[in-house]
């Protein structure tokens, strides 16, 4: 997929494509991303286990507050480390 | 997918490297006596010194340890750096290892060579890849099965020509071309007065064609024809035929490969024809001014694509026109000016300069319509051959603009509507008085063309031209 920088002044909509989904998850390392909502941890670690049951290799990260985005670091981090991510976008 | 250990030693090295080859044996060392993760850039199996050197051929630890040089060889402490060193140096690799008597056999020093995660081309793809590009503008993707060009005419961005397709490389790439902020806002962008950011300037110049070096020009100009006198609003919204033409003075004139000889005003440089054309999609993309919309014009010119050349400096025995206009000799600069067309003047048989002059002024005169006075501006190109003429007689550029100035006065019974059996013209209140065909300061002389060919031409301007419309703008472009 080719991205391109919008030459206007952006006052029209765009829509943006979703990164195409994988077929499976075998092989693939799962990031876990953990905003910092309340007992979004609990949830998330329970997930984390079930995907190890089924011999799924998981990541844990932590964002320090669900009021800003994530720190560049650990967004490289994660972008670095893992092939997919999930987050917990709510308490 | 690798991760970095928390604590320890990390070196970075490739086998293209002599200085990373000299090393493994030390690597290796490090590895039986402290313990070692060794990332390699280009071949997974080097060095074969060590057990498993981590595979970074994605160059994505390389580049979260910003890496310079290879080999570098860095201590870490609780997921942090707390020392490295680059190249081969015995005291320091003792030093960030806390070893003695590494490397005896080696020699005591050896510099390192450049890291492939710096390398252009790379480093643009890396700050993509990690979000670090600082670039502002809203991503657009484009699918699979799109044709990229086909979408960029879909978007309306194209002046009707396939454009470059700006992706966030090229435009890093652009953008190394000018030491300015890529946020600073140079002006207002009519009609919808939309800020004009360098970055934003910059996707237009990828998009038509220009090259990094290109774009200081493309910057200056844009600055110029936003000064709230050369009303590019009015340029653009005109019935008339006007668009704005960049004239280039200075040395980035050949540093960057313009054409101010043969041909100057037509096809075949990528610099003349680039930076016109991305001042005209600035116009259109970030100041939304379209034709059949905003921009009203009933014809328009050719040069609306593209209208930008170089001064023939070299062998002029005048002053550049942006000497003339106010900037320091030896300054680079762009002048703009609303105008169109070229109509030739072809005097083959003049070799004085009172009669040469005299063929410029009465093809002046025709300007817009015989009638009219004073119609416009204009701008006359004067080809190698005809300025011989001047300069051997001792003609100044001012001189010049001296004797057309009064050449063109002409007198009212001419002008009044009906006179010559034209219905065009001004009123009777002309008759008995003196008219001049320019306003003063109306008349613009720049030199260009091939050596051969006795064809000078006439850029005309608009209708509102000077202190009620347009004036010309020159400014010096800032690198």
């Amino acid at each position: 997929m080719t991205v391109l920088l919008d030459p206007t002044s952006e006052r029209s909509p765009t829509s943006r494509p979703r990164l195409p989904r994988p077929e499976g998850l075998d092989g693939l390392t799962i990031g876990i991303l953990d905003i910092a909502k309340s007992r979004g941890d609990v949830f998330l670690r329970r997930l984390g286990e079930r995907l190890g049951e089924r011999g799924i290799a998981v990541r844990h990260y932590a964002k320090p507050t669900n009021t800003r985005p994530a720190p560049l670091p650990l967004a490289q981090r994660i972008a670095t480390e893992v092939d997919l991510v999930i987050e917990g976008l709510s308490d | 997918m690798s991760e970095l250990p928390r604590d320890g030693l990390v070196a970075v090295v490739k086998r293209d490297c002599p200085t990373c080859v000299l090393t493994a044996p030390v690597l290796g060392e490090l590895a039986r006596r402290a313990g070692i993760t060794v990332y390699t850039q280009d071949d997974p199996s080097f060095p074969d010194t060590v057990p498993g050197p981590v595979d970074d051929l994605g160059l994505d630890i390389s580049h979260r340890l910003a890496i310079e040089i290879v080999p570098t060889l860095i201590r870490l402490d609780a997921g942090h750096e707390v020392d490295r060193t680059y190249g081969w140096d015995r005291a320091e690799w003792e030093r960030v290892a806390g070893i003695a008597g590494l490397g005896i056999d080696l020699p005591r020093s050896r510099p390192g060579c450049g890291a492939k995660n710096v390398e252009p081309g790379i480093i643009e793809r890396l700050k993509i890849r990690f979000n670090e590009t600082g670039l502002v503008s809203r991503r657009i993707a484009i699918g699979n099965d799109e044709d990229e060009y086909e979408a960029m005419y879909a978007r309306g961005w194209s002046d009707g020509l396939p454009l470059v397709p700006p992706t966030e490389e090229r435009v890093l790439r652009m953008l190394d071309g000018t030491s300015r902020d890529p946020r600073e806002v140079l002006g207002l962008v009519p009609p919808d007065l939309a800020p004009a950011t360098v970055e934003k300037i910059a996707i237009n110049a990828v998009m038509a064609g220009c090259k990094p070096e290109q774009l200081p020009v493309v910057l200056a100009a844009v600055e110029a024809v936003l000064e709230e006198s050369f009303a590019m609003h009015g340029v653009l919204a005109t019935t008339m035929f006007v668009g704005p033409v960049v004239v280039v003075n200075g040395p980035i004139r050949r540093q960057i490969g313009m054409n101010a000889k043969g041909n100057a005003l037509g096809q075949g440089n990528r610099a003349n024809g680039a930076i016109g054309r991305a001042l005209q999609l600035v116009i259109r993309n970030i100041g939304g001014g379209r034709p059949q919309e905003v921009d009203r014009a009933t014809l328009g010119n050719p040069g609306k694509w593209t209208y930008c050349f170089a001064e023939d400096e070299e062998g002029s025995s005048w002053e550049p026109l942006s000497v003339e206009r106010g900037i320091a000799p030896g300054k680079s600069a762009v002048t703009v000016f609303a105008g169109f067309g070229l109509q030739g003047v072809v005097d083959r048989k003049s070799r004085t300069p009172e009669s040469l002059a005299r063929s410029f002024a009465e093809s002046l005169k025709t300007l817009f319509n015989v009638k009219s006075a004073p119609p416009c501006d204009a701008m006359l190109v004067v080809c190698p051959e005809h300025h011989r003429t001047f300069r051997e007689a001792g003609w100044t550029k001012a001189r010049l603009y001296e004797e057309l100035y009064k050449l063109c006065e002409i007198p009212g019974e001419e002008l009044v509507a009906g006179a010559k059996g034209i219905a065009e013209g001004g009123s009777a209140s002309r008759i008995g008085t003196m008219v001049n065909k320019f306003r003063p300061g109306g008349l613009m002389i720049v030199r260009a063309g091939g050596d051969a060919g006795m064809f000078s031409g006439i850029i005309g301007g608009w209708s509102s031209s000077g202190p009620r419309g347009s004036v010309p703008i020159t400014k010096e472009v800032k690198r």
